[in-house]
């Protein structure tokens, strides 16, 4: 198998609270193969959108990336000089931001935007790069493409801005495309057509996606891999069926409960008792302890390690890792 | 060394170039477009008052040499000096001994007559020159006193606000200590203390002002790059790989162009007001209203007062401060985010 797009191995992102560094991502590490759609899950406060900044490199002063290793199209990402990684974003790599209505600048037409995009990497002609922006447009479903390029984001709806957007990330052809909450704005039958959106140019382009979502339809919708995050760690990891059908943490089994279902009407929605604790109160041992309806003496003691469920399937639980040892 | 006239020449020349071009650039906008109809709409008479002000003033910074005029004795008079449009509009040798009232035909003390009788409308000064004629060349200067500043004034205070805003840290350090130490020197006293060091003229006097006025807009633009700074589309150029510099010229500071359209009229108004203060201490511009005002101090004491003369510059200053004033507050609501309507 070739090298994977992007490989993250015990990323560590810190933030200082109270003048010691704090890890908000603590020995992160996951794969994105080339083509593949890995879904990052779990709560407001998990360290997702964390974790997809820190891969660009644009985690928000005073947060730094303290350890680990970050390889993204082969080169190492940490090491790069901050000439070269303004290279890597955008042509290697893209972002979609979770807000479409804030993230254009108001007061640049959004075909200049996106002709920006394409002239910051590549030399080509404004009018070819309008050219290109409106293909682009067109892509992305835009109508009237040939006339949107001179709108201003204000003209325009929320989807439209959205797909304005993914229309900028994918003018490069990146091989990574990092969607942080791409449809978390907007309303739920945009969020379909968006998804669909996403799914077909993947399709087309082969673009590896990271997608981080609190959604499980979404990732329903795109995902080959899911990764579940809990308080800066990845506690589960496997391919679609195997985490939403067969999960093994008791956090991934309180998440796909907590989604609301047709055939459960009725019934009372379950929910996870209490919220992810702040990073200052991570502690030794299994930061879930504290919610965990499975809790062993261990927890306390040390975070457990991967159990590994099958070649693709982990999970770091001692409850499971004690079920399967058995 | 190009002669002062033709330099003064092809500033014109380049101002209207200027206002053309921005003229084309704003028809091409809407939101632009949208405001100037809208201001049209909502002070038409003050921003009329404004654009006569302006004629004026650019009318007397054409000039040229050559042309006689007819001297009071009815015999040709050969001209070298370079004379304005505005100057034109007046006989060559226009003037008198002393002072006269408004359309009096014979001098103010002694009684004879005089050479141009009824015909100084609003009468003349101590030199004997025509008040119309010097109020009228008085408002090349006060635009120069405003606009000059301003052009000093708005980018020092948006290189200062916004690097600040931007880059935080040290450089926000910096700023603000420059800051702290201008606001805690009196500003007049900091304005004669500049203007002492680099002399008098019409320059120096502009960036003396320039350097006092420029902490508040400073303010204003940190604040405002503060917010723009955290704003996702910044966050989104950082993710396509826009350099710094990039998204302060493309991201930030357009951002920040409907402030400083209205902070330029509101700081025009003030900066014109200064000069009349300084031309008081007796270290203003030549030729400025300020000056014409300054002069009334001995006049108003004799007896019977002289008072055409500050009559003719406070009317004239006060008229282009209240349209200006008028106009700023009409920018304001047209250009702040907070009233804009929805529609547009």
């Amino acid at each position: 198998m070739s090298e994977p797009v992007l490989s993250v191995r015990d990323l560590r992102t810190t933030f200082p609270l109270g003048g010691e560094p704090v890890p908000v991502v603590d020995g992160v590490g996951f794969e994105v193969a080339s083509g593949e759609v890995l879904a990052l899950v779990g709560e407001s406060g998990c360290g997702k959108s964390v974790t997809a900044l820190s891969i660009l490199r644009l985690v928000p002063r005073p947060g730094r990336v303290a350890a680990g290793h970050l390889r993204l199209c082969g080169r190492d990402v940490l090491s790069l000089p901050v000439r070269e990684m303004r290279r890597v974003r955008g042509a290697d790599a893209a972002m979609i931001f979770q807000e479409p209505m804030t993230s254009l600048n108001p007061v640049v037409s959004v075909g200049a935007q996106v002709v920006e995009a394409i002239r910051l990497h590549e030399r080509v002609s404004a009018s070819q790069a309008r050219r290109r922006t409106i293909e682009l447009f067109e892509s992305v479903r835009i109508p009237d493409p040939a006339e949107r390029v001179d709108s201003y984001p204000h003209q325009l709806s929320g989807g439209l801005k959205q797909r304005v957007m993914i229309a900028m990330a994918l003018a490069l052809r990146p091989r990574l495309l990092v969607a942080d909450e791409p449809t978390t704005a907007l309303d739920v039958t945009i969020q379909a057509q968006i998804l669909e959106l996403l799914r077909e140019l993947q399709r087309e382009l082969g673009t590896a996606i990271l997608l981080i979502t609190h959604d499980l339809g979404v990732v329903n919708e795109l995902a080959d891999r899911i990764a579940v995050m809990y308080a800066g760690r990845i506690v589960e990891e496997g391919t679609r069926e195997e985490i939403l059908a067969r999960a093994r943490h008791p956090y991934t089994q309180g998440l796909l409960r907590a989604v609301p279902s047709l055939g459960r009407r009725g019934e009372r929605l379950a929910e996870i008792p209490g919220v992810v604790p702040s990073p200052i109160e991570w502690s030794r041992g299994c930061p879930f302890r504290t919610r965990c309806p499975r809790v062993l003496p261990a927890c306390a003691e040390t975070m457990p390690a991967p159990t590994r469920l099958s070649t693709t399937h982990a999970s770091r639980c001692h409850a499971v890792a004690a079920e399967v040892s058995t | 060394m190009v002669e002062p006239h033709v330099a003064s020449n092809l500033v014109v020349a380049v101002l209207v170039a200027g206002a053309l071009f921005v003229a084309r650039a704003v028809r091409k906008s809407d939101l632009w477009r949208g405001s100037l109809r809208e201001l049209a709409r909502r002070r038409p008479l003050a921003l009329g008052v404004v654009a006569i002000y302006v004629l004026v003033a650019l009318l007397d910074s054409v000039a040229w040499t050559g042309g006689g005029a007819v001297g009071a004795q009815g015999d040709q008079l050969a001209l070298h000096e370079p004379r304005s449009v505005v100057d034109r509009l007046f006989p060559g040798d226009f003037g008198e001994r002393s002072y006269s009232v408004p359309l009096a035909s014979a001098e103010f003390y002694g009684g004879a007559a005089l050479r141009h009788p009824g015909r100084h409308w609003l009468g003349t000064d101590i030199l004997g020159r025509d008040i119309l004629h010097l109020t009228l060349k008085g408002a090349r200067i006060a635009l120069l006193i405003g606009g000059f500043t301003s052009l000093i004034v708005i980018p020092l205070a948006l290189l200062f606000g916004v690097s600040a805003g931007y880059f935080g840290g040290r450089v926000d350090d910096a700023v603000f200590f420059l800051i702290s130490v201008l606001a805690s020197i009196p500003g007049l006293l900091l304005l004669i203390v500049l203007v002492m060091v680099m002399g008098r003229g019409a320059v120096q006097v502009c960036i003396a002002l320039g350097v006092t006025s420029w902490v508040g807009f400073c303010r204003v633009a940190r604040g405002e790059t503060l917010k723009l700074r955290e704003l996702d589309y910044v966050q989104a150029a950082r993710a396509l790989g826009v350099s710094e510099l990039r998204i302060i010229l493309r991201h930030v500071v357009p951002n920040l162009l409907h402030l400083v359209v209205i902070t330029f009229v509101l700081l025009f108004s003030g900066l014109v007001l200064s000069e009349a203060i300084l031309a008081w201490l007796g270290i203003g511009i030549d030729g400025s209203w300020g000056q014409m005002i300054d002069q009334a101090r001995d006049e108003l004491s004799r007896d019977p007062i002289i008072w055409w003369n500050l009559a003719a510059a406070s009317a004239a200053l006060f008229g282009l401060i209240l349209a200006v004033n008028f106009v700023g507050d009409a920018v304001r609501d047209v250009l702040d985010p907070r009233t804009l309507r929805e529609d547009r």
